[in-house]
């Protein structure tokens, strides 16, 4: 089951590369360096969805404690910090060229930031207590207290940012793309949601075992 | 709850003494951080004294939990007849108490200090450093009950409060710097009302996981 939905996923980034190297057309005003939005949304996506299941596998624990809910809530609190990372340096990447910048102080990019250092937190707490059944229910309960920042977060940096000075960058307003953009923006989301569902399936894996070997 | 802890702690002072140096020296620190710009430090002057209470409030919170663990007293919390959420809200009394003491003390040594005049804007201050100091002991006594039992506690409380934190501290300055600028405070009552729902979310959160903390 895991081996196939690997393959999937494999498959399914080789074609969402093909699309977006491929298939979509060079985007005039930004040249190729546009192309990077195919791996910055998905991943972007993709850590959202990651700190969702977080949440839910949390309140799941809480309310049923099996072992089960918490390893999935660990694993996609594993994946979802990495994405974000991804996230965040596909962004810079792209910045650099675009904006004339790595980073700018911008409310999205802010609260991206505090997400990441957040949930790094949150894997860090993991790792300091040594009882296993502990670190489930306290990681359980900061899964759920930082789901519920986030929205706190995204609105007090908005503010704090764009009351005072109009977005200037990260407003694309009501452009739309190109159908061959979309397609392949896409397929990539696909994509990357199979490679997310795969390294979940098989850290969850992992943990199971560890935890069968530890006991 | 609360009101043994208070008592503890007016016999012993230790926290609140210690807590009060601690503000007393991060006020020199900035002077000489800053230099004696005074237009320059205006400008940052929210920033400083939101900085110097969350400071010193961290210190004060990650201790809460402390007084159990080095007396052993965990298991009798955990033992302790009726709601869990009690316990929880008594240390979140003692904490704000505490807090409140202290921060009065700052704000006092801060007009003293940098030469404010505060008196005309005391009560909206009091407002906002009252709803700032709910939400940051709310999730703080949380988090100070999840770390209590972790390894390297005082490192971690922090690296867990601040980023969470974040909406409190933007709050809680932005409408300090608008008090301090004579301001209306109508101007920033988005402000307020995001940190109203900031102490609502944490308070809720607090008395409803509060339980699964103290389990064992």
């Amino acid at each position: 089951m895991t081996t196939l939905l690997g393959w999937l996923a494999a498959l399914s980034l080789a074609a969402g590369a093909v699309m977006g190297f491929g298939v979509a057309p060079r985007e005039v005003t930004q040249g190729n360096v546009q192309r990077i939005m195919y791996l910055h949304v998905p991943t972007a996506w993709v850590a959202y969805l990651a700190f969702g299941v977080v949440l839910v596998a949390s309140i799941a624990y809480l309310a049923r404690r099996r072992p089960g809910a918490d390893r999935v809530a660990h694993a996609s609190a594993e994946v979802g910090v990495v994405f974000t990372g991804l996230t965040i340096a596909a962004g810079s990447i792209w910045g650099k060229p675009t904006w004339g910048t790595w980073w700018t102080w911008d409310a999205r990019l802010t609260s991206v930031a505090i997400l990441f250092v957040m949930y790094l937190g949150y894997l860090l707490l993991r790792g300091m207590i040594d009882d296993h059944e502990r670190a489930a229910r306290y990681c359980a309960v900061l899964g759920i207290v930082a789901a519920l920042d986030v929205p706190l977060v995204h609105f007090s940096v908005y503010w704090w940012r764009t009351l005072h000075q109009p977005p200037s960058v990260l407003k694309p307003g009501a452009a739309t793309m190109p159908p061959a953009i979309l397609a392949a923006l896409l397929v990539n989301l696909v994509a990357f949601t199979l490679l997310y569902v795969y390294f979940v399936a098989k850290r969850v894996r992992l943990l199971r075992a560890e935890s069968e070997a530890l006991a | 709850m609360a009101w043994k802890d208070l008592l503890v702690e007016r016999r012993s002072k230790e926290t609140l003494n210690a807590l009060l140096f601690f503000s007393l020296a991060l006020l020199f620190v900035f002077q000489f951080a800053l230099g004696p710009d005074r237009e320059r430090l205006a400008a940052v002057l929210p920033g400083l004294l939101w900085l110097g209470f969350i400071l010193s409030g961290m210190l004060g919170l990650g201790r809460v939990f402390l007084v159990e663990r080095e007396n052993d007293c965990w298991e009798g919390l955990l033992l302790a007849p009726g709601d869990k959420s009690a316990i929880y809200l008594g240390k979140l009394g003692g904490s704000l108490a505490l807090m409140f003491v202290m921060e009065a003390i700052v704000l006092l040594l801060f007009a003293l200090f940098f030469n404010l005049d505060l008196a005309p804007v005391l009560p909206g201050l009091a407002l906002v450093i009252g709803l700032g100091t709910l939400g940051f002991a709310a999730i703080g006594t949380l988090f100070a009950a999840m770390t209590a039992q972790a390894r390297a506690r005082e490192l971690l409380f922090p690296v867990l409060l601040l980023p969470v934190l974040v909406p409190v501290l933007l709050g809680t300055v932005k409408a300090t710097e608008a008090l301090l600028l004579r301001e209306p405070l109508a101007d920033v009552a988005h402000w307020l009302k995001l940190l109203v729902a900031a102490d609502v979310v944490y308070l809720v959160a607090g008395l409803l996981t509060f339980d699964f903390i103290l389990e064992g």
